[in-house]
């Protein structure tokens, strides 16, 4: 969405109060106002932006930020060290039972996403934790929830206890841990029904299966797109259960996620994991400083960062940093970049986690397909090797085989090795001393 | 005679069972909000602006959302200017005046669209875990009742187990399926579907799809294809396409209304999950910033829980603790 960015509007503010010497009240209110505003667009529960604006508004004063010569800077990280603060501060982990099996049970709202979740957590634990999990079908109300769990054990060809539809739920989460002993799985994961948070008798079967069971885990799974309800909800929820985590789920929307800092203010419950996509293995720990940053709205730079050290290759950087100094970058150089980029995800989604990134979104509706990039890969990949070398020795004839063969047009053709080219005086610019003029634009690739 | 009892004597001609069933599904946003105000109402007196700044909050608290709250408190001050009202007593009428005037619209067509000369057909939309799903099988439901022919196209071949939730609310309903296989493209089911309903002659089709999150360019393109296609096999449809929306999301179901409303051209909103939350006010943001009616709420689990969205009656499920205070306050005035 089109939200300024908290940065931006205090950044704006700030910009009134330059210059005056002296911060009156009043630019303090309107300081104040500009972050309770940021955060209630974000979601976050009126009442925790309450409290929340007091501590910032002592901490910011009390350490005279203001007199400061870029106080927007300053203040934005008072906020974003309260939020993360708030948040949990450090990543936390999940607990697991030093007698096996672990017992793991996901709870929330109808929709939330506690089944596509708890195959999810599955995978997660099989693979970060070598356990031989067992999935447990609880949910016998929503039509054909049991058929869905039992899917994605096909899919993760992991074993799926269930009773049917007619069976009590506190039978069947009773009988799982028994069988899990019996076969040695060593963490249980219960996928409940979702129930709203007033239904009396819904919840009273959630308490009568932690009695049965009592549960290593119980996690609260949220949509992060939740709004202001989001309280009420983990209160209910934690009121009733003994709750020990949170799943935020949908976090690869565009939402800011207010939600988070409410559940977690009312819960005092570590955010455990984030659920960012629909594949099986988009679960990841959650990361309290990252969505302070996203909350305000200013990008998840270290996720970024981290993609970036994950996926690319060292060496291969090492050698593409060589070629560049010494000239000798070819299509298949580049062919090798764009493969390196695209390893770290749709770049859409890469684009999300820039800073500034989503107002430049929401405002020109700016968005990246990977086709187009497929289409360039295509145009290099129909070129003859010669041809990559040394693109000089194109010519008309050349092109139209070119654009033939990757099914574009010579105008495609014609664009790609004119950026080729620019990009290669660019590197010379850039690796061969300060000289010449600097383009506006240092990373003008073809396909952005 | 009272703002809220004028709504009041508009319903007693309506049917008896879509107001009480707004009001006991809305009897937790009720609390929130109406008890709020009447607190609000009691500690403060005087309309000042401490009162207005306290009612912005009790309104964001309902997710109404930061600019439709200003510009609702704009205008409260304003009436409040105009009408020379000091007393917040006399302020409360207009507040529940002012909301309502926003959810109606003049010369609205709320209902369904419906093709006069043959086949309907219906696309639902929107992001994932809203129930989608659930509110075809209850609207399926609904038509039948009217004695509707109805058809229902599984076109979320993406999710597991859904096309399955989708079976189980057509055997339910007593209405046929027409699926693919878990996978399959969601078009190709849409184009078979499309084909069963025109040589059965079916009044109704609606159509499932995959939830998506509206950021996912692909996947809304993907719908756009879905869109595409049933227009192609049918001049003129869809002649609906329902975004089904939480009534629990926040501020981000405007971006949902948008997006989605960008790519397939949203006619009208089904806000699900009405029963559970404890607002519901992102209606008021919605008719605000978007120009889409709300044509269903879903209230509750069962088959039979879903009713045409009534501006009135939703305002007066709202509202009806404030009247019925006045009505004892009347009464106790009366004893006395």
């Amino acid at each position: 969405m089109a939200f300024e960015s908290l940065a931006d509007r205090l950044q704006e503010t700030f910009k009134k109060i330059r210059g005056k010497g002296k911060v009156s009240e009043a630019d303090v209110k309107q300081m104040t106002r500009e972050i309770r505003l940021a955060l209630l667009e974000a979601d976050v529960n009126f009442k925790v932006v309450k409290d929340f604006i007091n501590r910032v508004k002592e901490r910011a004063i009390g350490q005279e930020v203001l007199k400061s010569l870029t106080p927007g800077q300053q203040v934005i990280k008072v906020v974003q060290d309260e939020l993360t603060e708030l948040m949990g501060g450090e990543q936390s982990k999940l607990n697991l039972a030093s007698k096996p099996p672990t017992v793991i049970m996901l709870v929330g709202l109808q929709g939330a996403g506690k089944t596509t979740s708890n195959g999810k957590l599955a995978n997660y634990v099989r693979k970060q934790f070598n356990k031989n999990p067992l999935l447990v079908a609880a949910d016998v109300y929503r039509p054909a929830a049991i058929k869905q769990l039992q899917t994605l054990g096909k899919q993760l060809n992991m074993p799926v206890f269930s009773l049917g539809e007619d069976a009590d739920p506190v039978d069947i989460v009773a009988q799982s841990v028994e069988k899990a002993k019996e076969e040695h799985h060593d963490v249980v994961l219960i996928d409940t029904a979702g129930r709203l948070h007033v239904d009396e008798e819904m919840m009273e079967e959630l308490q009568r299966i932690e009695a049965a069971v009592k549960p290593d885990e119980t996690f609260l799974v949220v949509d992060a797109m939740t709004g202001q309800d989001a309280v009420n909800v983990a209160e209910s929820f934690s009121e009733r259960l003994n709750l020990t985590g949170v799943i935020l789920t949908k976090l690869d929307g565009d939402t800011r996620g207010g939600a988070a800092l409410s559940v977690k203010a009312v819960t005092g419950q570590p955010i455990k994991f984030a659920a960012t996509g629909e594949k099986l293995d988009a679960l990841e720990p959650f990361h309290p400083d990252r969505m302070a940053s996203r909350i305000l709205g200013m990008g998840d730079v270290l996720t970024l960062i981290e993609k970036a050290q994950q996926d690319m290759d060292e060496q291969k950087a090492k050698d593409m940093e060589k070629k560049m100094r010494t000239m000798s970058f070819t299509f298949d150089d580049f062919l090798e970049q764009i493969g390196q980029v695209r390893k770290m995800g749709p770049l859409d989604e890469l684009l999300s986690m820039m800073p500034g990134a989503n107002k430049l979104k929401g405002m020109k509706n700016i968005q990246i397909d990977d086709k187009q990039i497929g289409h360039v890969e295509a145009i290099i990949r129909s070129m003859t090797s010669e041809e990559k070398e040394e693109p000089d020795i194109i010519n008309a004839s050349r092109k139209r085989r070119i654009a033939n063969g990757s099914g574009t047009s010579i105008q495609d053709v014609n664009r790609l090795l004119k950026q080729f080219k620019d990009m290669k005086k660019m590197m010379k610019q850039m690796m061969g001393g300060t000289k010449g003029k600097k383009k506006k634009n240092p990373f003008n690739l073809p396909f952005m | 005679m009272g703002f809220l009892n004028k709504i009041k004597s508009k319903l007693t001609g309506k049917n008896d069972s879509v107001t009480s069933k707004f009001k006991s599904g809305l009897t937790k946003t009720r609390q929130s909000v109406a008890s709020k105000v009447n607190n609000l109402v009691k500690r403060y007196r005087k309309v000042d602006e401490e009162f207005f700044e306290e009612l912005e909050d009790i309104l964001i608290g309902a997710d109404v959302g930061v600019n439709t709250v200003m510009e609702i408190v704009e205008q409260l001050k304003d009436e409040a200017r105009s009408r020379n009202i000091k007393d917040t007593e006399a302020l409360r009428e207009v507040i529940a005046e002012v909301l309502a005037g926003m959810l109606q619209k003049e010369d609205e067509d709320s209902g369904i669209h419906m093709n006069p000369d043959g086949l309907t057909v219906l696309l639902f939309v929107g992001v994932n875990g809203v129930g989608k799903t659930t509110t075809i099988g209850k609207l399926a439901n609904r038509f039948k009742q009217e004695g509707k022919q109805v058809l229902l196209a599984a076109g979320d071949t993406f999710r597991a187990g859904a096309i399955e939730q989708l079976e189980i609310w057509g055997e339910r309903a007593g209405v046929d399926v027409i699926k693919h296989q878990e996978g399959s493209d969601p078009a190709a089911v849409v184009f078979d579907a499309l084909a069963a309903a025109k040589s059965r002659g079916v009044d109704i089709l609606i159509c499932d799809t995959a939830g998506r999150l509206q950021n996912k360019v692909n996947l809304m393109k993907e719908l756009e294809k879905v869109k595409r296609v049933i227009a192609r096999e049918l001049p003129g449809a869809p002649h609906e396409v329902l975004l089904a929306l939480d009534a629990t999301t926040g501020q981000n179901a405007l971006s949902q209304a948008k997006t989605f409303g960008q790519a397939t051209d949203v006619t009208g909103i089904v806000l699900t999950k009405l029963d559970g939350t404890a607002k519901g006010g992102i209606v008021f943001a919605i008719r605000n910033e978007l120009d889409l009616p709300v044509k269903f709420v879903t209230l509750g689990e069962g088959i039979d829980d879903i009713q045409p969205f009534d501006a009135d009656a939703f305002v007066y499920g709202l509202f009806a603790d404030m009247l019925s205070e006045d009505e004892e306050n009347e009464e106790a005035n009366q004893a006395e």
